[in-house]
Formats: C-alpha cells, sequence, structure tokens
C-alpha cells in the first residue's frame, strides 16, 4: 500500500505537471518543484487530487456553459419545459457521482495521512530507495524566537540562527518549539510546515534528495518582525556539510545560558549567525521554559501538579526518550510534551511518590 | 494630583492616541470628516433629522431594518475595501530594497482590519439584511417575531462598527489577524488598545448578530402563513432557517472565547497564556468551532438567493426541490465537525487529521448536489440573462474551482505545504467572493425593485457585474500561483524580484473590482436619477414566483393586508396561474408594533461601555452598564408598543394599487 499511491499515479502525473510547471514559469522555490522526498509526495498528492477532481469540475463547467447558452431565450430551437423539475435517475447521478469522488480521495487522503504524518520516522529516502536499517537521522532543533530561527544539532554541538544546512539523502529528525509565539516551521521544498508552539514540541521527519539554496519561512503570523522571519535552507552533499559543520566549529562563539537568553531577545531582519558550540540540553530546558537560572521546569511543575491533585500521576511525567529504532505510526511519536527524561526530576523522584 | 485625576477620567487615552503624525490616516480622517460634516448638514438642510429618526432609526419594520443592514454592510465594504487596496498596493512594490510605504505596524493593523470587517460588518450586515428584508415576505408574515430586538440587533452591529472605525483616529486597531489569535493577542504580546478595539466591537455586534439569528429562527418557525407547510417553504427561507440555527449554535462559542480573552486582558486570568497552564491552542479551538461553521452561515443564504433567482429566471421550478432541502441541512449538521481542518499542520495525530479531512471533503457532496440542481434547473429552461442570472452563472462558474481547491485542502498532507499560504487566502477569497459575495450581489439587484420600487440602472449594474467577476480572477489567479509557490501570507515584504509581476497584476486586478465596486454604486445613484424609467408599477418586474412579488414595490407596512393561504411550494406563480384577484374590501384593522427609541439607547450606551473599557476609563465603564440595565429593564415598563391601522386605511391603500395581472396586460 505504501509505494502503490505514488507508483500507480506516477506516469499519469507527467503531464499535469508540465501543465502545472508550465504555468508556474518553473520557480526553483515553489511547492511544485521540490527537493525533498516528503514535498514530492505532498506534490504529488496535490496533482494526483486535482486531476480527480478535474474529472467532475470540467464537465461540470461545460454543462453550466452548455446549458447556459443552449436555454436562453433568444434561442428559438430549445425545449423548454417547464415541468421538468424532477428526476429520480438524475438525483441518483447528481448524488453519487461527487459521492465517488469524494470517496476515492477520502482512501487517498487516509493513507497519505498516515504516511506523511511528521511524527513519523521516514520509511524511505527517495522512491525505491529504503532507508538503510541502522540508520540514525540527523537531529536538528528548531527554536523559532521573536523574530528568528534557532537551529541546534545536538550530536554535532553546533547551533546556527537563520541557516539550516542538511547533508542530502540522510534523514533527518526535527524537534520543534518556539518561545512566545505560534510560528509555523516551513520549508516548502523539504516537507511543508509543521507549527512551532511554546512549551511544546513538536516533530517532522524529511530529507533532502539534491542540493538547494533556498529559503524557509515562518508561516504563522507572529508581530512585527514576522515578515523577515525567514531562513537559508542550504542542502549539501555530506561531503560538503561536513566541510560547512567543521567551518561552523571552527567560527568561534558558544550557545550557552547567557549567550542564549541575549539571543532570545526580540530582534528583527538578524543575520546569520554560527555558534561552535551548545550546550546540551537546552532546548528541553527551552521547551520547558526554564532557561533562566531558577525558574521552574514546567515538565517538574506539571508532575509536581498531578501529584498533589490526589496522588493519580504515573510513576513519571515524562515518558522515557524514544527507543533507539522507532517504530511508523507508534502513538508515543505523538506526544508533543515529551522531554529529556534527564530533565524530569519527577522521573527520579517517582519512587517516594 | 492633576496627574492622577486625567488618569481616572480619561483612562490610558492621551494626546498621543491620535495619530497626528500618521499622514495617511490625517488625510483619511479629513476625508471621513468633510465627508461626515456634508452628509450631516445636508440632512439639517433638508430638515430629515426628524424622518430619519422616526421612520427609520427606530423603525421596528424588518423591511426597513433589514435596508438600514444594507446600507451599514456596504458602507463598510468601502472602508474594507480601502483596507485591500493599500495591502494590494503595498505587496505590488514592497521588494528588495523598497520597503513599500507602510510599516508593518500600519500593515498589521490593515490586514487584520480587513478581515475583521469584511466578515463581521460586510458580509454578516448585508446576509441579515437580505434575509430580514425578504424572509418576512416570503413567508406571508407582516414582520418578525420580535420586531424591537430586530432594531435593537441591528443598532448593536452599528455600535461595533462604530468602535472599529473609530480605531482607526483614535489609537490603535488589533495586529493579530483578523481572529485575534493567541498568545499573541494576550496582554504581553499586544499591549495597547487595539486587540480590546477589536474583542469590544465584535463582543458587541455578537451580541446583535445572536438576537437577530434568534428572531429569525423564530419567526420562521412560528410565522409562516397558512398552508406553507416546511416542505412548501421557498429554498431562501430553508436556506435562512439552517444559516440562522447555526448562527444560535456557534456564537456563544465565540463570545465565550472573548469573554475568557477579555479576562485574560483585564483581569489577570491564564485560559490562553504561554505561562501558568494556559492553552492558547483552545483558543484556536473555539474560535474555529465558531469560525468554519460562519462560512456557511454566509454561504447557505447566498445559495438561497441563487436557488430563487435561478427558479425565477428560468421560469421553472427549482429541480429537486427537496433534495437541495436536504442538502441544506446536511451541510449545516456537517459544518459542525470540520473546524479541525484550519490546524491540520498543530500537530494532531493522522487519524484525526483523517477524520476531519474526509468530513471536511464530505461536505463537497451536498454542495456538489446543489450545483447540479441549479444546472438542471436551467436545462429545458427559458433563461433571461438579466442582471441576477448573470450572477448566477459567474458564481457557478467561478465557485466550483473555489470548492476544488477547498477539498484539496483538506487533504492534510497537502495542506502541510499550502497552509497559512496564499493559496490559501486565495481559496477562501475564491468561496467567499464567488459564493457570499456574488450572492449578495445577485439578491441585491433582484430585490432592489421590491425595496424601493424601481429597478438599479442597466448599465451601470453591467459594468459592476464585468468589473467583480473580471476584477476577480485577475486579482485572485497570480495569488493562487504565488501560493503554490510556497509564498505566506500576512507579509509585508518580499526579497524575491520574480514574485513581483503576479502582484503587480494582482494589484490590477483589485483596481478593476474598484470599478466593479463603483460601478455598483453608481447603479443606485442612476437608477434613482432615472427612476421613473425603471418604475415598477407591478410589484413583479421579474415575473417571480414567491410571495414577496405578490406585495406592491414598496410593500406597505403591514406587507399582505390579507395573510395568504398558501397551496403549493411557488405560492405566487399558483396563485397567478390560477387566475388570482386580490380582494378590494373584508379587510379588518391591522395590529402593528409600534416604534422605539430604546435600540438606540442600549446600543448607544453599549458603546460607551465599550470605549470605556478599551480605554480603562472605568467610570464611563460602570456608568454605562448601570445605564444599559436601567434603560433595558426601563423599557420593559413601556407599554405602548402597538397600534391599529385602521381597517378604511388599509382599503384606501389596497385600493391605490393596481390588479398585477392587469398592471401587466
Amino acid at each position: 500500500m505504501r509505494r502503490q499511491a505514488p507508483n500507480l499515479i506516477g506516469h499519469g502525473l507527467r503531464l499535469g505537471l508540465l501543465a502545472m510547471s508550465a504555468l508556474l514559469g518553473g520557480c526553483s522555490r515553489d511547492v511544485m518543484n521540490p527537493a525533498g522526498d516528503i514535498a514530492l509526495q505532498q506534490r504529488n498528492l496535490i496533482l494526483f487530487a486535482t486531476l480527480v477532481m478535474l474529472l467532475i469540475i470540467v464537465p461540470v463547467m461545460v454543462l453550466i456553459v452548455l446549458f447556459a447558452w443552449r436555454y436562453r431565450r433568444g434561442n428559438p430551437n430549445k425545449t423548454y419545459d417547464p415541468g421538468f423539475d424532477h428526476s429520480t435517475t438524475l438525483e441518483l447521478v447528481i448524488w453519487s457521482c461527487p459521492l465517488f469522488i469524494i470517496i476515492a480521495l477520502s482512501a487517498v487522503t487516509w493513507t497519505s495521512t498516515h504516511l506523511l504524518d511528521p511524527f513519523r520516522p521516514l520509511a524511505r529516502i527517495a522512491p525505491g530507495k529504503p532507508v538503510p536499517p541502522g540508520t540514525k537521522p540527523l537531529e536538528v532543533e528548531v527554536v523559532g524566537l521573536d523574530w528568528k530561527w534557532l537551529f541546534i544539532y545536538p550530536d554535532l554541538g553546533i547551533a546556527t540562527v537563520n541557516e539550516l544546512a542538511l547533508p542530502t539523502n540522510v534523514p533527518v529528525h526535527f524537534s520543534i518549539t518556539s518561545t512566545d509565539q505560534f510560528n509555523a516551521f516551513y520549508a516548502p521544498t523539504l516537507a511543508g510546515m509543521v507549527y512551532a508552539m511554546p512549551n511544546m514540541r513538536s516533530e517532522l521527519n524529511a530529507v533532502l534528495n539534491r542540493p538547494v539554496e533556498t529559503t524557509g519561512y515562518s508561516s504563522n503570523y507572529t508581530g512585527r518582525g514576522f515578515s523577515d522571519m525567514q531562513f537559508r535552507l542550504r542542502g549539501m552533499a555530506p561531503a560538503d556539510f561536513d566541510r560547512w559543520v567543521a567551518g561552523v566549529k571552527g567560527s568561534g562563539g558558544g550557545l550557552a545560558t547567557q549567550a542564549y537568553i541575549a539571543l532570545a531577545k526580540p530582534s528583527e531582519r538578524a543575520p546569520v549567525m554560527h555558534f561552535a558550540s551548545v550546550q546540551p540540553g537546552l532546548f528541553d530546558r527551552i521547551v520547558n521554559a526554564c532557561v533562566e537560572p531558577g525558574t521552574p521546569c514546567q515538565a517538574d511543575v506539571m508532575h509536581r501538579d498531578m501529584q498533589r491533585a490526589g496522588g493519580t500521576a504515573p510513576g513519571s511525567a515524562v515518558k522515557p526518550a524514544a527507543p533507539a529504532q522507532p517504530k511508523p505510526g507508534d502513538p508515543h511519536h505523538r506526544d508533543m510534551t515529551r522531554a529529556d527524561p534527564s530533565l524530569a526530576p519527577g522521573a527520579v523522584r517517582a519512587g517516594h511518590a | 494630583m492633576t496627574d492622577t485625576l486625567t488618569k481616572t477620567i480619561f483612562g490610558r487615552l492621551t494626546w498621543d492616541s491620535l495619530p497626528i503624525h500618521e499622514p495617511i490616516l490625517v488625510g483619511t480622517f479629513i476625508v471621513v470628516a468633510l465627508g461626515g460634516l456634508a452628509v450631516l448638514a445636508a440632512i439639517t438642510r433638508y430638515r430629515l433629522w426628524g424622518y430619519l429618526w422616526k421612520e427609520w432609526f427606530t423603525s421596528v419594520d424588518h423591511k426597513r431594518i433589514g435596508i438600514m443592514y444594507l446600507v451599514l454592510g456596504i458602507i463598510m465594504l468601502l472602508r474594507g475595501f480601502s483596507d485591500a487596496l493599500m495591502m494590494r498596493g503595498q505587496q505590488a512594490v514592497a521588494f528588495g530594497s523598497d520597503q513599500g510605504f507602510l510599516p508593518s505596524h500600519h500593515y498589521d493593523q490593515i490586514f487584520t482590519a480587513h478581515g475583521t470587517i469584511m466578515i463581521f460588518f460586510v458580509a454578516i450586515p448585508l446576509v441579515v439584511g437580505i434575509v430580514n428584508f425578504v424572509m418576512p415576505l416570503q413567508i406571508g408574515a407582516r414582520d418578525v417575531a420580535f420586531p424591537f430586538l430586530n432594531n435593537l440587533s441591528f443598532w448593536l452591529t452599528v455600535a461595533g462598527a462604530v468602535l472599529v472605525m473609530l480605531s482607526l483616529f483614535v489609537g490603535e486597531f488589533a495586529r493579530t489577524g483578523w481572529l485575534g489569535y493567541a498568545p499573541l493577542s494576550e496582554l504581553a504580546y499586544s499591549p495597547d488598545t487595539g486587540v480590546d478595539y477589536y474583542l469590544w466591537s465584535l463582543q458587541i455586534a455578537g451580541v446583535g448578530t445572536t438576537l437577530s439569528a434568534i428572531n429569525m429562527v423564530a419567526t420562521i418557525i412560528k410565522m409562516r402563513a397558512p398552508g406553507m407547510t416546511m416542505m412548501k417553504m421557498p429554498v431562501f427561507c430553508w436556506t435562512a432557517l439552517c444559516s440562522n440555527a447555526l448562527a444560535v449554535a456557534i456564537f456563544p462559542a465565540l463570545t465565550a472565547a472573548f469573554f475568557l480573552l477579555i479576562l485574560d486582558r483585564y483581569a489577570g486570568t491564564h485560559f490562553f497564556t504561554n505561562q501558568l497552564g494556559g492553552a492558547p491552542m483552545m483558543y484556536w479551538n473555539m474560535v474555529w468551532i465558531w469560525g468554519h461553521p460562519e462560512v456557511y452561515v454566509l454561504v447557505l443564504p447566498a445559495f438561497g438567493i441563487f436557488s430563487e433567482i435561478t427558479s425565477t429566471f428560468t421560469g421553472k421550478r427549482l429541480f429537486g426541490y427537496s433534495s437541495m432541502v436536504y442538502a441544506t441541512v446536511v451541510i449545516t449538521i456537517l459544518s459542525y465537525l470540520v473546524w479541525l481542518h484550519h490546524f491540520f499542520t498543530m500537530g494532531a495525530g493522522p487519524s484525526v487529521n483523517s477524520f476531519f479531512g474526509i468530513a471536511t471533503m464530505v461536505i463537497s457532496i451536498p454542495t456538489g448536489a446543489k450545483i447540479f440542481n441549479w444546472l438542471f434547473t436551467m436545462y429545458r429552461g427559458d433563461i433571461r440573462f438579466e442582471l441576477p442570472m448573470m450572477w448566477v452563472v459567474a458564481f457557478m462558474l467561478t465557485f466550483v474551482i473555489g470548492g476544488m481547491t477547498g477539498v484539496l485542502l483538506a487533504i492534510p498532507p497537502a495542506d502541510f505545504v499550502l497552509h497559512n499560504s496564499l493559496f490559501l487566502v486565495a481559496h477562501f477569497h475564491n468561496v467567499i467572493i464567488g459564493g457570499v459575495v456574488f450572492g449578495l450581489f445577485a439578491g441585491m439587484v433582484y430585490w432592489f425593485p421590491k425595496a424601493f420600487g424601481f429597478k438599479l440602472d442597466p448599465f451601470w449594474g453591467h459594468v459592476a457585474f464585468w468589473g467583480w467577476t473580471v476584477g476577480f480572477w485577475i486579482a485572485w489567479a497570480p495569488i493562487y500561483i504565488v501560493g503554490l509557490m510556497g509564498t505566506t501570507r500576512r507579509v509585508h515584504h518580499f526579497d524575491d524580484l520574480s514574485l513581483q509581476p503576479y502582484f503587480i497584476v494582482a494589484a490590477i486586478g483589485a483596481v478593476v473590482i474598484l470599478i466593479g465596486i463603483l460601478g455598483f454604486v453608481m447603479s443606485i445613484i442612476m437608477g434613482f436619477v432615472k427612476r421613473d424609467q425603471l418604475r415598477d408599477t407591478t410589484g413583479d418586474p421579474w415575473e417571480g414566483r414567491t410571495l414577496e412579488w405578490s406585495t406592491t414595490s414598496p410593500p406597505p407596512a403591514y406587507n399582505f393586508a390579507l395573510t395568504p393561504v398558501i397551496h403549493n411550494l411557488d405560492a405566487w406563480y399558483d396563485m397567478k396561474t390560477h387566475g388570482y384577484q386580490r380582494p378590494a374590501e373584508g379587510f379588518r384593522p391591522i395590529h402593528m408594533p409600534r416604534n422605539t427609541g430604546a435600540g438606540v439607547i442600549l446600543s448607544g450606551l453599549a458603546f460607551t461601555l465599550g470605549f470605556g473599557m478599551i480605554w480603562y476609563m472605568w467610570w464611563l465603564a460602570a456608568l454605562s452598564f448601570v445605564g444599559l440595565f436601567v434603560v433595558a429593564i426601563g423599557h420593559t415598563f413601556n407599554f405602548n408598543r402597538d397600534y391599529f391601522i385602521p381597517a378604511d386605511e388599509v382599503t384606501r391603500t389596497e385600493s391605490q394599487r393596481p390588479q398585477p395581472l392587469e398592471a401587466r396586460a
């Protein structure tokens, strides 16, 4: 089922695609010309659904014009039948045509919504190229600040502002949050958008398939500096990416508590910044609103509140981190409040409860 | 000391609240002030104050209230459309090093005001106005169920509209987008008066809309003429019933959401804040539980208008009346089950997203059935392409595209790339302009002779039609395209120069739409100038089929001298084919509601209550609040509420009009 949909549609889509790209003048930043496999599947889905709907839309539009022309008052050759106001056969057709189209689209919707769920780990890198077993996706933590994007590469120990570099053909797992506003992390050519929300952690799994230099956005309005809250999205061959990482590591400044607090102050049109090192666990403290020294972490507060409210709290407010090899479709991927267990003293104190 | 005193009296209102340093606003203010003074001077010069007050402002006649709603809607349309022109202008020039003429501070207020005004103070008043005017006539009633409430509803809507307009010149309007999403709309991020203007104007207008909806539902349920069973009711009344029943159900959700946000902003609670357990996402859910059905509150009556017009101008009964009714009811119910599609990308699970996506698509089945029904009403018809029918065909061709892009956006993975993009913006303008606005124009052209006794000027009517229909596609086709390129909404400046041509074309389209709007205004003015040529003496200028065409144009205050008895769906057509002769005698005194100024006074107090709360003038707010209670309770002791039109006056009025069948011969 998983591979079927794109294959079935595959060749038929070319025609629609050609028409569409002609219409769009081949702009490189667009949704119709994706550089990532998820965005590609989303694009194909858009084209498929459009074609299916045109099956009914085009005849209807033709009929509207045809009937309007043929049954105009000035036409002497028309049939005028004022009594024609009901026909069971026609009514059946009227209701069943849209019904069949929607049944077809619903089936596609159900499967594609599950397969392209942003929280679902990738099953393939490109059409016909499954993710090799044991591949560990590149972790990227995304923070929507007012009004700039912070990207933390926890495994590489680096961070950037307004620049997201990704190696091609490597699965990437984004953890996404925000400090104050409801942002939406939007990389049209990579995989569309996911909201970035304060105190919450959303996720996105995606992959870039070819080198690109393009732009990503915040797509949900957040106030004054929103229009310029963009980031460079750079796809690089793995060797180039390694060079880029080395470059960032050699660039000087680090991102620890004080540097982050300064960075988080609202600013507009922030330039690209590189940080050679990142304080470990920074992202989880951002999610729990406890970067500022002395602020209690939300996971902690919530856990204490739950215990106080009658001791019905489970052993831990925070579930342990995902296993190394996550299962696609596991409901665990949806737990947006999940934070790093090392930060949740509740987990340790569970014994005392 | 004086400082404290000033603060107590004026709250946070200071001289700095007036935008004397913003040339655009100063210019606007001068134009508005001069125009306003000219109108006031003219009213005084021609001694119209007494007439306006006695015959219009205090009127409880559903026809006059309907017309006042329409006037309000058209005035606010001009305001909302100026906002649209400014946005189109800004986005056409603000590329690369050019920041355009609107800084984000100003631009963000404009797009917020545009959305708020167009939905709450244009679309709703126009829809309510047409329902108010037409529906009681169609069901053979003499007025709505609660005539005074109707007047109050209208003036509350006006109070909200005046508050929104005032924010242009005193203080700021919200910079949050038209739904005022938390947490951005919380005090921490929007400390100025903008969100407060937004909240109080919509709370006040929202009370009006809710009361009006209750009134309309009660009228349709209780006041139909004898013989008019539910399934003999004109389709427009069915859509009005469903639309208003929906409004009764959803507006409380919006009022509650706004009330909680008001508590957050005024009382320091944490319903929707980021801190202390607040849940901003809850606000999104609550406003969209209102917001999505609201689309259907607006579009269902438009569907009803199209149905009436198609049937009239094809000279046929509506094809598939019962399936039209069922489709309307199904849409009403389903519209509750789809709100989550406004935030698929917020991280709900794939099963939840699929459910709401499929529920959304299912709505296109009854909607598609409706399109087919209109299509087959045209089939074997005798179609007269007068202006209302032209609007219907333009609607059908435009709306199917909007429906298609809507179904596309309902597929969650597609929405992941298209949400919050200009594609989405183009989609909802496609359905709201192509569906609601075209429907309202069709309805206004269609029922204008009924309301005023003469038709709109056809030449300018055609200008309006072509301006809107052609302008729509020039303005929105490029926006669809840039949306497909991943361009996001609410942006006041672009770096990518390759997008500029699209926005220039869109701006040209907006100017063409402007021609359409001015054409409509001209068609009213020129219609009035040429009213003798365009006069409707029969009461039935379009060969109508429903009851409103059995009355004179304009109808007498009491609508029907004798309550009609209904035998058939197209009641007036049925009466005409049976050679109906209107009785010339045998009238009895008609019981009528008396006009009252209480609605104007209550709304004035609601306005000052809102103004006091917005500016933290607590004394004013408290005084107004107490005043509201006193006047409302005081009004219940006013027993002088009704009067009788004597039988001989009815006889006189009726004898002055020709028999419709004779008049046509």
